[in-house]
């Protein structure tokens, strides 16, 4: 169906035989751990770097040694039982198959068990869900399949950018291949953030639901679109942390990382006013008229970016996705029912919509693909063009 | 009651009553015994449908990097998977059970509604090839998981149709199943045979079906809007239309988390039939089990949002489920504890069934203490969507459903085929897919806490150490199941091995003891006359 699939049953002898061959072959995979991130082997919550997080990290002690506790309890008796009361070794049944007492007992010890375990987690619960009095609020918009970040209030408000995992990771995890101990959590724009901050996150989808999660924080909350859903963090140290997309979202839910950038404040206001410099010079003129070449260069990136991880960057599609290349829709020369697609996705949203990249980008991934592989049909869209399409 | 005492005596000659040969014995079969073999073969085979799809998910998931299959077709693997292994194997191998079992076990002569039953049975062959042949359609399978959570499913191809409608079929069949259990165990009891005599299987059942029949609708009703939103502009779940995705996971959960406990419920009645069999006592806290069955039940219709602690619920909704949740390990532990008590100062063997229901109790109580840490609001935001829910649920439905009924399929095995399973090969395998079960799903648990979600094609290469031991436990635990159906159920079906005495086990007791083994095509015809106890027949 696609390049990389080949027959279950094909599939199933490869299979066989790297299990045959494993413990010989076992790859040296060369991986250490991802500070912020997994570790090799990992066994335990990630090293906590938010108040949550060192609470859940209590509680998970906790709850999980009272159940050890009671386990141990619990099956040495019956491994005791089954032992001594077998029929091997002559022991005979006893007669007894009630006992009011012991069976209240055994209610009501669990019961104030269970109360106490949900007393202990109560405090955090609440504390999880104050999102009051934040320092920093932004929104984490969950699109498939990447996250767009609006910094919504405080300091380097009216910063907005999209956070994309790292094309050549996508491309090695295709050809299974994979490297590096960041391997599909290298993303082009971290979100940054400044340490002992209270941020509040608000989420929110374009499509379907996904969820933003960052172990070391302790932070999860499903992006649900049409609904706004909040939660917060306060790191407590520097340093880089990473999560993935928790909520299947489609083809490419493996490959939506978040990786957060926590700076020291002063670090962070430099950054935020750097990071806004950049935003006003990289603004595009919407109203310029471009040369071709300029805007085939420019429309690449916007392609590799967005549209290599379906269409690939061959142009060929895979499966039910259509090829670009040859693509009659591609060489028409009526732009218009190609800017439309952009603009209002299509096939019930298998191409989603791409209205959010702005009109000079739209322009150029169509230039791009109108003169790309085997399409080299010389034309060219501006970015006036799309303004009056959006209309 | 009435039309079993007028049934006719020697019915040899009555026509209407002939059995019929061939292909149509079972087509048009009405007989408990024979539907409850279809649906015992049918679940197996479903089961290695189900099991082929999660070794291939293995497969991929053997290395980092994609090797064998992309995202997309990966992703209608894992969803046929849990698709299947719910719908088609463990729900109706248990009703497979109940059709063999309850009727011999209260003393009816067969279910009460005989030509439902056949129809409850036939309706899972179209529906099974239906979500099966999903596969071969454009697209492919569905691909949004089990759980098909909107607005996922709005985007999925015209196999997501072809799926909703397998599963409504299916939600009818067992619906017809559930309805057919407690007509036949509230009605056609044989005199003497009291609620509270009655096996703990039979009550078990009971309540399971009432759960069945209060939660299927509601499936109905999710996947049914789900329906409409995809076709007849309806915006239910569609956010675009001002329709709620959240709202579909509340429907789905309202009818999910008492669906874990429809596929456990009869498991539990299973197991409490083993123990005492094998520890020659009788079971503790007969009452008191049956009491914690149906608090168990109760409870499940509250503790639904336990699965959405993530999807943003105000403080007092996360407290509220929090609370609920954990209280079910109240009744929970009360029949571990049973159970034990049966066991203590017994008189125990160690045959293949009992080393399943030990096996169960066992592992199942590892997936209801993780069950208990998800349990816990902030621990489940740290471990919602990772391999540790993946660790826990297969801890309950595989260690916990599956090896139940293994446990009955030993027990009972000698009674429907009339040969005994040989023991060591039943011990192979108890303890080849136990080694291999843990092997399988223990990493996982440390793969849930270090954060690597569920559902991943592909994952960042610290995680690969436990993927690879997951994997290779994975295989072998498929390998042990080929090798129970080839060196173990075969054998049994064809008749080959030691002649099963009437009562094989010293220990057990129960109305299936009564009759010789192989069971009878008919049994208690005219209804048994029981002894105070209602385990055995005088008369």
């Amino acid at each position: 169906m696609m390049k990389t699939m080949i027959s279950p049953g094909q599939g199933l002898s490869r299979a066989g035989l790297a299990l045959g061959g494993l413990l010989a072959l076992r790859p040296a995979w060369a991986v250490n751990d991802l500070p912020g991130g997994p570790a090799v082997r990992q066994l335990d919550l990630h090293p906590p770097m938010s108040v949550i997080a060192e609470q859940q990290h209590w509680l998970h002690y906790f709850s999980l040694i009272i159940c050890l506790v009671i386990f141990v309890a619990v099956f040495g008796v019956m491994f005791y039982s089954i032992l001594k009361h077998r029929k091997s070794v002559g022991h005979k049944s006893a007669n007894f198959h009630e006992s009011v007492s012991v069976e209240i007992a055994w209610t009501i010890v669990p019961f104030i068990i269970v109360i106490f375990m949900g007393a202990m987690a109560t405090r955090t619960v609440v504390a999880m869900k104050d999102t009051t009095n934040a320092d920093l609020t932004i929104k984490a918009t969950g699109h498939q399949w990447k996250w767009g970040y609006d910094y919504l209030k405080g300091e380097g408000e009216g910063i907005k950018f999209y956070s994309t995992l790292d094309a050549t990771h996508r491309e090695m995890s295709d050809a299974g291949k994979p490297q590096g101990d960041d391997y599909l959590l290298k993303v082009d724009n971290p979100l940054v953030v400044p340490v002992d901050r209270k941020i509040r996150i608000v989420t929110t989808a374009n499509d379907v639901i996904h969820a933003w999660m960052v172990p070391s924080l302790g932070v999860k909350q499903d992006a649900i679109p049409g609904f706004v859903r909040d939660t917060w963090f306060r790191a407590n140290k520097t340093g880089d942390f990473y999560g993935q997309c928790a909520e299947l979202c489609g083809k490419e839910h493996a490959y939506m990382p978040i990786h957060v950038k926590v700076l020291s404040q002063v670090d962070y206001v430099k950054w935020s006013e750097g990071k806004k410099k950049e935003m006003a010079a990289a603004a595009d003129d919407p109203a310029k008229v471009w040369e071709v070449a300029d805007l085939v260069a420019r429309g690449q990136k916007v392609y590799a970016a967005n549209c290599a991880a379906c269409h690939q960057a061959s142009g060929k599609g895979a499966g039910p996705i259509k090829a670009l290349d040859g693509s009659a829709i591609v060489q028409s020369d009526d732009k218009k029912e190609l800017i439309l697609i952009m603009l209002n996705g299509a096939k019930g949203g298998a191409m989603p919509s791409w209205k959010t990249l702005s009109d000079t980008e739209i322009a150029a991934v169509i230039t791009y693909t109108k003169n790309s592989w085997s399409n080299p049909t010389g034309k060219l869209v501006q970015p006036a063009e799309i303004a009056v399409a959006r209309q | 009651m009435s039309a079993v005492l007028d049934h006719p005596h020697g019915h040899a000659d009555d026509h209407a009553h002939g059995q019929p040969h061939g292909w149509r014995r079972w087509l048009f079969a009405t007989n408990h015994k024979d539907i409850g073999t279809m649906y015992l073969l049918f679940s197996f085979a479903m089961l290695m449908v189900g099991g082929v799809l999660a070794l291939l998910i293995r497969a991929e998931l053997f290395q980092p990097g994609l090797q064998f299959f992309n995202p997309e077709l990966f992703n209608q693997f894992t969803t046929m998977h849990g698709l299947i292994m719910v719908f088609g194997a463990i729900m109706p191998a248990f009703v497979g059970f109940a059709n063999w079992m309850i009727p011999l076990q209260i003393g009816a002569a067969d279910m009460a509604f005989a030509r439902m039953n056949n129809l409850s049975f036939w309706l899972l062959i179209p529906a099974a090839l239906t979500l099966v042949g999903s596969f071969f359609m454009p697209g492919g399978a569905p691909a949004a998981g089990w759980t098909l959570y909107a607005p996922l499913t709005l985007q999925m191809g015209p196999s997501m149709d072809a799926g909703i409608f397998a599963l409504h079929i299916m939600g009818a069949s067992s619906i017809m199943g559930a309805i057919n259990i407690i007509v036949t165990v509230l009605n056609m009891r044989a005199p003497g045979m009291t609620l509270m005599k009655m096996p703990l299987f039979c009550w078990t059942w009971l309540i399971t079906a009432f759960l069945l029949i209060a939660v299927m609708p509601v499936l109905a009703g999710a996947i049914t809007m789900t329906l409409t939103d995809r076709h007849f502009g309806t915006s239910f779940f569609n956010p675009a239309g001002g329709g709620d995705p959240v709202m579909y996971q509340h429907i789905f959960w309202f009818f999910g988390h008492p669906e874990v406990y429809i596929m456990i419920l009869p498991a539990f009645g299973i197991v409490s039939a083993i123990i005492p069999a094998f520890a020659r006592k009788r079971l503790f806290g007969y009452a008191s089990m049956v009491y914690a069955t149906a608090s168990i039940a109760i409870l499940s219709f509250i503790v639904w949002a336990h699965h959405m602690y993530t999807t943003g619920m105000p403080v007092t909704g996360q407290l509220f489920f929090m609370y609920a949740t954990m209280l079910i390990a109240v009744p929970t532990g009360v029949k571990i504890f049973n159970w034990l008590a049966t066991m203590w100062r017994g008189s125990m063997t160690f045959e293949t069934p009992m080393l399943f229901a030990v096996g169960f109790i066992f592992v199942f109580t590892m997936g209801g203490f993780t069950g208990l840490i998800l349990a816990m609001a902030p621990v489940d935001i740290q471990l919602q969507d990772t391999y540790y829910v993946v660790a826990h649920f297969h801890y309950v439905l595989v260690a916990g459903s599956l090896y139940g009924l293994f446990a009955g399929v030993y027990y009972w095995g000698p009674k429907w085929t009339g040969v005994m399973y040989s023991e060591t090969r039943g011990k192979i395998h108890f303890w080849g897919s136990l080694i291999s079960f843990n092997i399988t799903f223990f990493p996982m648990h440390f793969l849930g806490l270090a954060g690597m979600p569920r559902r991943y094609a592909d994952y960042p290469m610290q995680f690969a150490d436990f993927n690879m031991i997951a994997s290779i436990g994975a295989f072998g635990f498929g390998l042990m199941q080929v090798y129970f159906f080839l060196f173990v159920a075969v054998p049994m079906m064809r008749g080959k091995g030691e002649r099963a005495a009437q009562k094989p086990w010293e220990g057990s007791e129960g109305l299936e003891w009564e009759v010789p083994s192989p069971a009878p095509w008919h049994t208690f015809e005219t209804p048994p006359k029981l002894d105070a106890s209602g385990t055995r027949v005088i008369a």
